[in-house]
């Protein structure tokens, strides 16, 4: 299990890197891991407006079908199109697989840092 | 095994037919399809030998135990398997007159009756043909409610975490947006969270009493009420009946509609995909948006299904009803309590329960403490139990549970069958300790032993195709 440092979490184990103003937005390894085998990922489209703390997609895996919580308020500006091709990405490499990037953020939730959020992912293991 | 399509030879039949002694009639041109049907091709021994191959490769009821918790997954009777073989009852003809039909009509009547005793409703609909259909049906009824008062605001339908995925996705279908509600730590309804989202938008709450994890929620009547105070209705989903039929009533629990799953808790084998019927009870204040399921009513009414839906699972279910009576129904109840409450305690100590507490006719346990030690997960565990010959428990459900094995052993299993499962449950533990790699490889004896789910899901093949 992994907990990258230079990123930042949501308590529902979405990731966040800011690259100047756009928010990149991905899920965990600990998620990833949680979820098992992704087999469909459903995701908004570019220019939809996203909301923090709800959703703004879901994920199938072999498992269950879980959505998609956004760690801020703004406008998806760039969808990862591969992702509906071949969502195994986001088992096999959770940190690099980005999700969507959001520009025009008006409100973020309260984010971890990787130590603080490799305690919470203790306490729900 | 090969396919039956991959069996067929050009020309072999199960039947030789008499010549036809008869003029040839021609269909009209635009009546015929273009090409013949691709059909197997077979002799009647080796149709018959193809599917005692098939059912070989299952695990049923009739094979062993079977406890898939939320599925109820009981033996049934086969004196309710013989009452509608009956020609009675398995040869009607949908369109028969009247007076040709009246047994059928009376089984309907009288099912109806006693169904509605049971679940304290005062009527019901068998047309739905399983149970989201008839999730879908009762669902309609409370938007048929509202929209008669020309409620328009009412827009939300209340689902708890732990409830089915059945349930937000019927009120996504029925047009409603889904309000999810997280449970409490002690998996029933978090009262303060229902309040929160209750409201003039507030359609009505869908409910499973007692819930996934086989917990009645003792605060079902505070529920119902702060539900109707807000103007909605309650829908209860009859999946975990089995659990209380007999002993408390929806209709008692300040339910206003209800389906039943007949092919589940009223003796009609199940999980083979059917035939099933989704049977939906309501107060007297919702029945006149039932769909109409009496026999030989004017057409014209309300359908959701083609004539009175698959009417030989209620003969089985009648018949269920009449073998077990009055004093049978609950005690099957509290047998199937007893049965569930016997096996945890009988696992406790190995697994973890991850609700340690009397349970109701299934309990959900907890391997993540387990898996964090050996590195077996519930899928190894629920894969090495194949070997047994146990069917699985549920797995990874419900959500709010990690690591879940859910396990409903019925009221029909016995005490050394129970006994049974927990020595195997018990060696299974001590194994992960040994030989995780041997868990993680299992089955070792099965057909088929671990598909890929990932290539199922995404690329089905569900038609054969010639190559």
């Amino acid at each position: 299990m992994t907990f990258n440092p230079d990123l930042k979490y949501s308590k529902s184990h979405e990731w966040v890197r800011m690259d100047g103003d756009v928010a990149v937005i991905g899920i965990s390894d600990f998620a990833q891991d949680a979820l098992g085998d992704l087999v469909f990922v459903n995701l908004p489209q570019v220019g939809d407006d996203v909301t923090a703390g709800e959703a703004f997609g879901d994920v199938e895996s072999v498992k269950a079908v879980s959505d998609l919580m956004s760690p801020v308020t703004g406008t998806v500006c760039e969808i990862n199109e591969e992702l509906l091709d071949a969502p195994e990405n986001l088992n096999n490499d959770p940190y690099g697989a980005w999700i969507i990037k959001v520009d025009n953020i008006t409100d973020t939730e309260e984010l971890l840092d990787a130590a603080a959020y490799e305690a919470h992912c203790a306490t729900e293991a | 095994m090969k396919l039956i399509f991959e069996k067929s030879v050009p020309g072999r039949r199960c039947a030789i037919l008499p010549a036809c002694d008869v003029p040839k009639v021609e269909l009209p041109a635009e009546l015929k399809r273009e090409a013949a049907p691709m059909l197997p091709e077979m002799s009647e021994v080796d149709v018959s030998r193809h599917y005692t191959e098939l059912n070989q490769h299952v695990h049923g009821v009739n094979c062993g135990f079977y406890p898939l918790g939320s599925c109820t997954m009981k033996y049934n009777p086969r004196i309710d398997e013989e009452m509608a073989s009956l020609p009675g009852f398995a040869s009607v003809h949908p369109l028969a007159p009247k007076a040709a039909v009246e047994g059928c009509a009376e089984v309907i009547e009288t099912a109806k009756k006693y169904l509605c005793e049971i679940t304290g409703m005062a009527d019901m609909t068998f047309q739905p043909a399983a149970g989201a259909h008839g999730e879908f049906t009762g669902v309609l009824l409370i938007k048929q409610y509202h929209d008669s008062r020309n409620d328009k605001a009412r827009t939300k339908i209340i689902v708890p975490d732990s409830a089915h995925g059945t349930n937000p996705a019927t009120a996504a279908m029925c047009g409603y947006q889904v309000v999810n509600i997280p449970s409490a730590p002690d998996g029933c309804v978090d009262l303060d969270a229902l309040k929160a989202v209750l409201g003039p938008d507030t359609a009505g709450l869908m409910l499973t009493n007692p819930n996934t994890v086989g917990i009645f929620d003792e605060n079902i009547l505070e529920i119902t009420r702060l539900v109707h105070e807000a103007g909605g209705l309650c829908y209860y989903d009859g999946a975990n009946l089995n659990a209380v039929m007999g002993v408390v009533r929806p209709g008692d629990m300040g339910f206003d509609c209800v389906h039943l799953n007949l092919h589940k808790t009223f003796a009609t084998p199940h999980g083979g995909g059917g035939p099933g019927a989704g049977a939906v009870g309501c107060k007297a204040f919702l029945a006149p948006f039932l769909p109409h399921s009496a026999l030989m009513e004017e057409p014209g009414h309300i359908q959701v299904r083609g004539f009175r839906g698959n009417f030989l699972v209620v003969v089985r279910a009648l018949a269920y009803l009449l073998t077990l009576g009055r004093e049978g129904v609950p005690e099957a109840a509290q047998n199937a309590v007893l049965n569930a409450n016997y096996l945890m305690q009988r696992i406790k100590g190995t697994f973890t329960p991850a609700f340690d507490r009397i349970c109701m006719h299934e309990f959900v346990l907890d391997l993540s403490e387990f898996k964090k030690a050996t590195g077996v997960s519930a899928l190894d565990v629920a894969k090495s139990l194949i070997d047994y010959g146990m069917h699985p428990p549920t797995m990874y459900f419900p959500l709010i549970v990690h690591e879940a094995l859910m396990l409903e052993p019925t009221e029909t299993e016995s005490k050394e069958t129970l006994d049974w499962a927990a020595e195997v449950f018990r060696a299974l533990y001590e194994l992960g300790y040994k030989d995780p790699a041997f868990m993680h490889a299992a089955p070792h004896n099965a057909q088929i032993g671990r598909p890929d789910e990932v290539k199922a899901a995404r690329n089905p093949i569900v038609r054969y195709t010639k190559a």
